[in-house]
């Protein structure tokens, strides 16, 4: 073999078993699932090999399942913008700040590693009837006794941008010192003021950026069924909790398997939007 | 003025993020048999208790096995790959990153979903070979990504040095760019155990029953009430999530040094 051909083989023996991996773990599986949603549930012993549109019918035209996809959409689109009023403003701060940048950095960095389970329940001890809030308010005599404050909504959302908000940060943060502060210098000299030099210059800079990071929180937020389980009642069921019950509890993994793909293509589009008109670079640049 | 309050507002975002978890520690030290407020002392019962408790230890144990495991495939498969897309010219370079980053944007429910399914048909059925199956593609594309953002930095003519003076280029992998490499691996590994010690989504839906890892365990435990157990739990969790990736940057970062780097 010549050395030229070693030279180009070289780096697909190197990229060889991540990509099999990727294929066998992921894409096969992925495959194999849509095969299984035309297979059909069989309350005993295996599932039936058929092809059936009976689980899609169900998945597609089920009211039950439509109203808890608009609603599981509704609390990521809330939870993403929540995430945005709270994450820019912060990392434009940390961005542009001459104060201790490696400590506030670190800060930004250190709730990606503590443990989603434990950040979600961390709220109950904040917003239980016994947690901080209703002992705080029963205490200074604001409220006679405490009231349930958790299970509900908003308790979700609250939840959810306390997981998803140092996505946000990262990632505004990253394309924030990627752009030049001349910039906004320069403007400033030509005549605008610095809130103008901040919306006309800064901010649309920015903007990759910022959407990196609302795809994230997005995508993760219509993809969860951990918070709605602790900090949800029993009415406030995201669409991946209708995939667990599926697969876990009936074990119909014929309709839980329509119901992944369902999943799978509505915020596979997104991302496939994102990709065509702003490029992966941006979400990994936040990434890594 | 516009600064201050930014400054503030900067302020109220870091508390928000910060002063939940900071309740979850200071209540793990309450003396009160109840898991919440108010405080009747502090104590370290609860951290007793916890090294007394048999599921716990048996959680402990599962999720440090399935992390060290999972770290250590996971960062092979990576390491390789991210070598192959900074080191040469692939053809395509851009759909193979896309390729092998897409087990994350898959959301976890359906790749758990999949994996679960198909290994079932292959009649692996919910098993540790599963979980670790799981966890490790899973953890695979952030690996790739943090060790390919280090490598990129390693300058090529270090190696090209050694081979010049006549190492070969097995010597010069071993002798010149691994020491290099080091705390990229390091990093990779790093972010690949946290990542699978802390994971919980793909986890309930890969696991045997009967066996907890410490976030199910957790998880279960949430059921009935919110006990001090679990919270002086989540204190240990946050201490060797936080602590452990801080102490490999320093162990990082040292290295670096060292070496030059």
């Amino acid at each position: 073999m010549s050395v030229e051909a070693r030279e180009a083989r070289q780096p697909w023996i190197l990229l060889s078993p991540a990509l099999t991996a990727v294929a066998l773990l992921l894409f096969v599986p992925l495959l194999f699932i849509v095969v299984y949603s035309f297979w059909l549930s069989s309350a005993t012993g295996a599932d039936v090999v058929a092809f059936s549109m009976q689980n899609w019918r169900e998945a597609l035209t089920d009211a039950f399942y439509r109203d808890i996809l608009l609603n599981t959409l509704k609390i990521a689109a809330i939870t993403t913008v929540v995430c945005a009023a709270m994450g820019y403003p912060a990392a434009y701060f940390i961005a542009r700040s001459k104060g201790n940048k490696p400590l506030l950095l670190l800060l930004l960095i250190l709730p990606f590693w503590i443990s989603y389970i434990i950040r979600t329940m961390s709220w109950i001890n904040i917003l239980g009837t016994s947690g901080a809030l209703n002992s705080l308010l029963v205490g200074i005599g604001l409220l006679s006794e405490p009231v349930q404050m958790l299970y509900n909504e908003t308790t979700v959302i609250l939840g959810l941008v306390h997981f998803l908000l140092p996505f946000m940060v990262l990632n505004v943060f990253v394309s924030l010192e990627g752009i030049d502060r001349t910039l906004e210098d320069a403007a400033t000299s030509l005549g605008a003021t610095r809130w103008q030099a901040f919306t006309q210059v800064t901010l649309p800079l920015s903007l990759p950026g910022l959407a990196a990071g609302s795809l994230l929180c997005f995508v993760l937020g219509a993809g969860t069924y951990i918070t709605p389980m602790i900090l949800g009642g029993p009415r406030d069921a995201m669409f991946a909790n209708l995939v667990y019950e599926a697969i876990i509890t009936q074990l119909n993994w014929p309709l839980g398997s329509a119901l992944s793909l369902m999943l799978l293509v509505v915020l596979g589009a997104l991302v496939a939007i994102y990709n065509r008109y702003l490029g992966m670079s941006q979400l990994m640049k936040g990434l890594g | 003025m516009g600064w201050a309050a930014l400054r503030l507002y900067t302020l109220a975002v870091y508390g928000f993020m910060f002063l939940p978890v900071a309740v979850v520690v200071l209540l793990s030290f309450n003396a009160s048999q109840f898991g919440s407020f108010p405080m009747t002392g502090f104590s370290a019962r609860w951290f007793v208790e916890l090294a007394q408790n048999d599921a716990i230890l048996r959680a402990f144990r599962t999720s440090l096995i399935l992390g060290a495991l999972t770290a250590l495939i996971s960062t092979t498969l990576g390491v390789l790959a991210a070598l192959a897309l900074v080191r040469y010219r692939v053809p395509g370079e851009t759909y193979i990153s896309t390729l092998l980053i897409a087990p994350i944007l898959v959301p976890e429910v359906v790749l758990a979903v999949a994996l679960l399914l198909f290994l079932n048909f292959l009649e692996v059925n919910k098993s540790f070979t599963l979980l670790l199956l799981g966890h490790v593609i899973f953890t695979l594309p952030f690996v790739i990504l943090v060790v390919q953002a280090r490598l990129v930095a390693i300058r090529r003519d270090v190696e090209e040095a050694a081979m010049s003076l006549g190492a070969s280029p097995v010597q010069t992998f071993f002798q010149i760019t691994l020491p290099l490499m080091l705390p990229a691996v390091l990093a990779g590994a790093l972010f690949a155990f946290t990542i699978s010690f802390d994971d919980i989504t793909g986890t309930l839906f890969w696991k045997p029953g009967g066996v907890e890892t410490v976030p199910t365990q957790i998880f279960s435990m949430l059921r009935n009430s919110i006990s001090p157990e679990i919270n002086a739990l989540g204190t240990v969790m946050i201490v060797m999530t936080v602590g452990l990736p801080l102490l490999g940057l320093a162990l990082a970062r040292a290295l670096a040094t060292r070496s030059g780097g």
